[in-house]
């Protein structure tokens, strides 16, 4: 009932946004909102909400880096939406800054699971159907209507709450709400976010030239700190883009060398000039164009691809120059018309390729021909399938030298790094096989994972020309890893993987995200016109423009295609094959037009019905439900993570402290970070018969979710068994959550470190196995064997956790898997051994190490069995250490508080070996330089020289209130020595703030807390970080 | 891309007879060192291998008579890389073998295949050394096997010629070549020899390939190298060497469903070196682009 009742507000609140013109703010939704549950009220959090971020980013550049940060840590804040505050209530904000500290969030924290039970169901359904901030945020509003009174305490609650439930869905909103508006009818709705950054600030206004695809200039104003999102939200309203995540605009910088514009940057500082010029561009290149899902992004996809060619980027055989070519002429002229002057007249105007000949010319003139009856889409579908396939397809290449100094060119693209020299392929890294990827000056690193044969893991460096290339290079491979191997980008402020000095990291939404997003799509096909024809046509014939709809496509897989069958047959009534008609000169575009009025009517009372689902494109939460779940997989190792995991799912808000940190890390893909609170509070021993409902209704959530995403998105098969699978192991989870619960409270340690490196590996590449690989089985055993010396009985419970996640996470699995075309069924195989085998091994075999079956959960391609989860462990020191240096320096404030009970370990927080590599890195490599870092050292136990097991991070915590964000993250290590176990506990708070914030009390509280939590321990090492932003730089 | 189909369809296959000068090195009557060859039996078996081309597979078969001045001609695979409708002709390693390509050369022409040189000898490709036997082509890559016979300029050429596909190099041990260890089996089957060397060369290859084949193993070098067409029946013939040959290999092309097994010997022209796929130059003239 409660779920019902929820969704179906959410709902509401979506179509509401989506209705509400480019003006729709947040308070807006948040009045539509409260109808439903507390009008007043709700909006005036709402508000506050609004100028809390816009205290966190009010403050221009100079709060620029620690926006970031926050951005990361609940993704919310740094979205377009709340860049564009409504500056108008400083009081309230003021009032949010006093009240809200950190600490206090947590004391509220119970007082809301309460509601948040209740609410729990709702915000799942929410969560799975991609509801937007706005349905999170209910839950929220209903606890302030009864708190109303108190409102500084609720306003925290609130913010912690929403973070939590909305988590998921606000850290796609940013991007969310863009598309989603555009999701309408392309109108200007979805940018308003990015539109509404630039009122508030009365700066300057910069006109800014950007070049198009088909060649023409667009000039727009932005103000002078307007971020790269403003300018591309613009350019993607004006040429009507919905699936604008492949594109993105790039600038020359003062060398001469092409960069792409940082969205989440401020254009300003991005291209150090006063040349306000860019162009806009394909960044990153579906591999299966077939997959988009409009003909307007194929046909912006495919006039990229025709300069590519044309400029001989993306060379090819004179046979498809010319096959490309005439696919471009059916395209833009339509069928070859033998009477009329003969378009090889234009055809020498036309640049097919680098090296264009008659001979090639005739060529393509004779293949147009057999193209006739082609519609535009359809030949631009045909031009894509013919330029997927060549090997330099969406490959971005760089020169470089190899350790020897010889001339090489390292290419980026969708499988990884390839290097070429000439233009001979000569050797490739996949990357599942790349670790991590780093940059120090000039030269350029991969770190491979070892193969079969081989037991450590080896690194490759490349001489590129300079730091800024070196950089450059990285930053796409960052960006490329994160788009089409990640199910959501990595948050930035969890320096792992990629980061040594720069912060940087993918901010838009992954290849799936952007997927499943566009999978929703729901409006008429948009108009466009084809301008190269038009040029054409007019300079050659004087025949009138030739606009060509892509309402007469046919290939639109909705509904629209009735739409447009109708349009067509009423153009082409003259006889023609559809498409002809439209494209010759011969209709006027009035005729197009009335058409394609009678297609949007007939389009929009269709969408009416279909409401729903754009309203779930509309938020879009492309992250998608799923993702949690995986996470929740890999968490699930631990005995203590499955319950957490399960709650999660099921009560997304229970613990307001929990709450928070762990919506995050789901949406954020930071996994460790949930477990964290409930292994340190006291609620970690929560009652297992709670648990088990929550299980139930997780299944139950599971199951709906699964038919709605079904309709909306092709997906595969293996649906009917998962839901049985999911009940079987539900069933079994419950038995093992028992005994997990009465473990946990003696145990909270019992996390392995296996789990960490999972979290810490998230980013590194791993995410899939490659083709070719068997290496890891044997690493896979040793590890197996290790883990359960470690960890004994315990971990035997996590599988059953697991179980639940890999179900929900299905869908997006399968989204995953038909983007990746090889191997999708052996990966359903796999990924059912794999639940198999895991429930098996929940019940009694102690012998497989729950953790490593959420590694391979984890992974995109888990089909392939997690082969890759066994080598992520073995770094996994390294990983952490790095992980923690990272953030240390990063951080404003770090504070650690370790507590070994009776046990004595070394402390990976900051470990010394990798501080000085690390720093010594940092130093010179970080992009980002003015800041002032403190770090003070309170250290009580001695380290042992052991190699320690990495930390295991248990929980993260994210409470956000106007000006504070309070980050914390546990890491807790158990390790079993001749018979002692060690217990090592890293908690690490991060408190992130705009204004001064008192940064002794909050120490103080923080480390209060953390004794009030663990009353036996002691607290070994506090290490304050302060780091102060002096002013943002990049690049 | 518009060259793809996948791999194994042929509708022509180019060979050239075996001259009398067989297993004899060029201007020399010397019996060739290492083993003595029958050159009757060269004949019978080059017969067969026709013979099956032609009757089983469907082939239009075109034969080249053989030429006595070239005494190696009959290892027609080395002289030309033929992708698509594109037919690069190749510099062999040997000096005395370049004159082999003359007649090829006529025949790809009046198969109305675009004909590209390796360039000239000397200048950008000075020194390009590429066989055809060294290059493995799967449908959506090449491999190029640097051995002794084929050099990096000679590879590169070949990316040139096949802009399309990625070109890949990968290492070939033991003064073998690269057809010599693997060859295709289906049209996303590579047969691989379970051989060292060709261990090594096939990890490189899985390292470098985007895509996913599937591999099958042989215990006999010998048996690595077979001829896959999908003929215009629309079967799949595989020309493998008879049992005799390689009696350990027979289970592994049991394995392959649905395939007409057709054994073909091949016993003399292995002697020096060559194997089935030596024998044929295989061309696909009904190229559709879709």
């Amino acid at each position: 009932m409660t779920t019902e009742a929820g969704s179906e507000k959410a709902e509401e609140v979506k179509e509401k946004a989506e209705e509400s013109a480019a003006q729709t703010d947040q308070s807006e939704k948040a009045t539509e909102e409260t109808q439903e549950v507390t009008k007043a009220e709700s909006e005036v959090n709402e508000k506050e909400k609004e100028k809390e971020k816009e205290g966190k980013e009010g403050k221009g550049i100079s709060r620029y880096l620690p926006t970031w940060l926050k951005k990361q840590k609940s993704q919310s804040q740094t979205s377009p939406t709340k860049e564009a505050p409504p500056a108008e209530e400083p009081d309230s904000k003021v009032t949010q800054e006093e009240e809200a500290p950190a600490p206090e969030v947590n004391g509220h924290a119970e007082e809301v699971e309460e509601k948040e039970e209740v609410k729990s169901e709702q915000v799942r359904e929410k969560e799975e159907s991609h509801s937007n901030a706005s349905a999170d945020t209910e839950p929220v509003k209903e606890e302030k209507v009864e708190e109303s009174a108190e409102k500084s305490p609720e306003e925290t609650k609130e913010t912690t709450e929403g973070e939590g439930a909305e988590e998921e869905k606000k850290g796609q909103q940013p991007e969310g709400e863009a598309e989603g508006g555009e999701g309408g009818e392309g109108q200007t709705s979805i940018f308003q976010s990015p539109l509404r950054l630039v009122r508030k600030s009365k700066m300057k206004l910069v006109v800014c030239h950007v070049t198009l695809l088909d060649g023409t200039d667009f000039t727009c104003e932005v103000e002078k700190r307007a971020k790269g999102q403003y300018l591309f939200f613009k350019m993607c309203e004006h040429l009507n883009l919905l699936e604008k995540d492949y594109f993105g605009l790039t600038y020359i910088d003062t060398h001469e060398q092409k960069c792409w514009l940082d969205p989440t940057k401020e254009i300003k500082r991005q291209i150090r000039s006063n040349n306000w010029q860019f162009s806009f561009n394909v960044k990153f290149y579906p591999p299966d164009p077939s997959l988009l899902t409009e003909d307007i992004t194929r046909y912006l996809l495919c006039l990229q691809l025709r300069e590519d060619v044309a400029s001989g980027r993306l060379p090819c055989s004179f046979v498809t120059h010319a096959l490309l070519g005439s696919y471009t002429l059916q395209a833009e002229f339509g069928d070859y018309e033998p009477d009329q002057p003969r378009p090889l007249d234009n055809i020498g105007q036309l640049t097919f390729a680098p090296n264009q000949n008659k001979e090639m010319e005739e060529k393509i003139l004779e293949l147009h021909k057999s193209h006739r009856g082609m519609t535009p889409a359809q030949a631009d579908a045909q031009f894509l399938e013919n330029a997927k396939k060549l090997s330099m397809y969406g490959v971005d290449l760089h020169h470089a030298k190899d350790s020897e100094g010889v001339d090489i060119m390292l290419g980026v693209c969708a499988n990884g790094l390839l290097v070429y020299k000439d233009r001979l392929r000569i050797n490739r890294f996949a990357w599942p096989k790349i670790l991590k990827i780093s940059y120090k000056r000039n030269n350029f690193y991969i770190k491979i994972r070892p193969g079969e044969t081989e037991q450590f893991e080896s690194t490759v460096g490349f001489k590129l020309q300079n730091h800024r290339s070196a950089k450059r290079l990285w930053k796409v491979c960052v960006e490329n890893h994160s788009f089409f191997r990640l199910n959501a980008p990595e948050p930035p402020n969890k320096a792992r993987f990629l980061t040594l000095g720069s912060k940087f990291r993918y901010s838009g939404r992954t290849q799936a995200q952007t997927r499943l997003a566009s999978s929703l799509i729901d409006r008429p096909a948009p108009k466009f016109e084809r301008t190269s024809s038009k040029r054409i046509s007019r300079s050659l014939d004087g025949a009138p423009m030739i606009s060509i709809t892509e309402a007469e496509n046919g290939r639109e897989p909705h509904l629209e295609l009735h739409s447009d069958s109708k349009v067509k047959e009423v153009d082409v009534s003259p006889g023609d094959a559809e498409a002809t008609s439209l494209q010759s000169p011969g209709p006027s575009e009035a005729d197009l037009s009335q058409d394609h009025d009678k297609t949007q009517d007939e389009v929009l009372k269709h969408q009416a019905n279909i409401s729903q689902l754009k309203r779930s494109f509309m938020e879009a939460p492309p992250p998608s439900p799923p993702q949690p779940n995986q996470w929740e997989k890999r968490l699930t190792s631990s005995p203590a993570t499955t319950i957490r995991i399960q709650q999660q799912q099921v009560v997304s808000v229970p613990e307001t402290e929990a709450a928070a940190a762990d919506n995050t890390v789901s949406d954020t893909k930071e996994p460790a970070k949930l477990n964290l609170h409930r292994l340190f509070s006291p609620n970690v021993a929560l009652t297992t018969e709670v648990e088990i409902e929550e299980t139930v209704v997780v299944q139950e959530v599971s199951r709906a979710a699964k038919p709605g995403l079904v309709t909306v998105t092709p997906i595969p098969p293996a649906e009917p068994t998962t839901e049985q699978e999911t009940s079987k192991q539900e069933v079994k989870a419950e038995e093992k959550v028992v005994t997990v619960g009465k473990e946990e409270p003696k145990k909270q340690e019992s996390v392995s470190s296996e789990s960490e490196s999972e979290e810490e590996a998230e980013y590194h590449p791993n995410v899939s196995v490659s083709i070719s690989h068997t290496q890891i089985p044997e690493e896979k055993e040793e590890e197996e064997e290790q883990e359960d010396d470690k960890r004994g009985e315990q971990e035997v419970s996590a599988p059953d956790a697991l179980s639940l996640p890999a179900e929900v996470s299905k869908p997006e699995e399968e989204a995953n898997r038909v983007e990746e075309d090889a191997g999708a069924e052996k990966k359903t195989d796999a990924e059912e051994k794999e639940d198999e085998r895991e429930t098996e091994e929940s019940t009694d075999d102690p012998m497989i190490t729950p953790d490593e079956a959420p590694n391979g959960l984890t992974l995109p391609e888990e089909g392939e069995t997690g082969m890759s989860a066994p080598a992520e462990e073995e770094e996994e020191p390294k990983v952490n250490g790095e992980a923690s240096l990272v953030e240390v320096e990063q951080r404003p404030q770090v504070i650690c508080c370790s507590e070994p009970p009776v046990v004595k370990t070394e402390m990976v927080t900051i470990s010394d070996t990798f501080a000085a590599q690390k720093t010594e890195i940092a130093t010179k490599e970080v992009p980002i330089v003015h800041t002032e870092t403190k770090t003070i050292t309170y250290e009580a136990a001695q380290l042992d020289g052991n190699d320690g097991e990495p930390g295991v991070l248990m929980t993260a915590q994210t409470i956000t209130s106007e000006s504070l964000c309070t980050t914390t993250t546990t890491h807790i290590t158990k390790t079993l020595k001749g018979g002692l176990s060690e217990t090592r506990i890293e908690k690490r708070i991060v408190i992130t703030g705009d204004c001064d914030i008192d940064h002794d009390q909050a120490l103080a509280q923080a480390i209060k807390e953390a004794k009030e939590q663990h009353p036996d321990m002691s607290v070994t090492r506090v290490v304050v970080h302060k780091e102060t932003e002096l002013a943002e730089e990049e690049d | 891309m518009a060259n793809v189909c996948r791999y194994g369809f042929f509708t022509h296959a180019v060979v050239r007879g075996i001259p009398d000068t067989f297993g004899k090195k060029a201007g020399d009557s010397c019996e060739n060192g290492e083993a003595s060859v029958d050159l009757a039996k060269a004949q019978r078996q080059f017969g067969c291998l026709t013979g099956a081309l032609r009757q089983k597979v469907g082939l239009q078969l075109i034969e080249i008579p053989p030429d006595p001045e070239l005494p190696e001609s009959w290892r027609i695979e080395d002289v030309a890389v033929i992708q698509g409708d594109t037919a690069l002709i190749t510099r062999p390693f040997k000096q005395q073998r370049r004159s082999e390509v003359e007649a090829v050369r006529r025949v790809m022409s009046e198969l109305n295949l675009t004909v590209v040189e390796m360039g000239d000898e000397e200048g950008v490709s000075g020194g390009a050394t590429l066989e055809g036997s060294d290059v493995l082509f799967t449908g959506r890559e090449f491999f190029v096997g640097i051995s002794s016979h084929t050099n990096h300029k000679g590879a590169e050429v070949l990316a040139d010629t096949f802009r399309d596909f990625a070109v890949s190099t990968v290492p070939v041990c033991g003064g073998t070549r690269l057809k010599n260890i693997c060859s295709m089996g289906g049209p996303d089957t590579i047969i691989f020899s379970s051989s060292d060397g060709a261990k090594k060369t096939l990890r490189m290859m899985e390292q470098l390939t985007d895509h996913h084949y599937e591999v099958l193993t042989v215990p006999e070098e010998s048996a690595a190298n077979s001829i896959y067409v999908r003929g215009p029946s629309k079967r799949d013939f595989l020309l493998h060497r008879p049992a005799e040959e390689c009696p350990d290999s027979m289970p592994a092309f049991q394995k392959l469903e649905d395939y007409t097994l057709l054994p073909t010997a091949c016993s003399e022209a292995s002697k020096l070196g060559a194997s089935l796929s030596s024998l044929c130059l295989l061309i696909n003239r009904k190229h559709t682009y879709f």
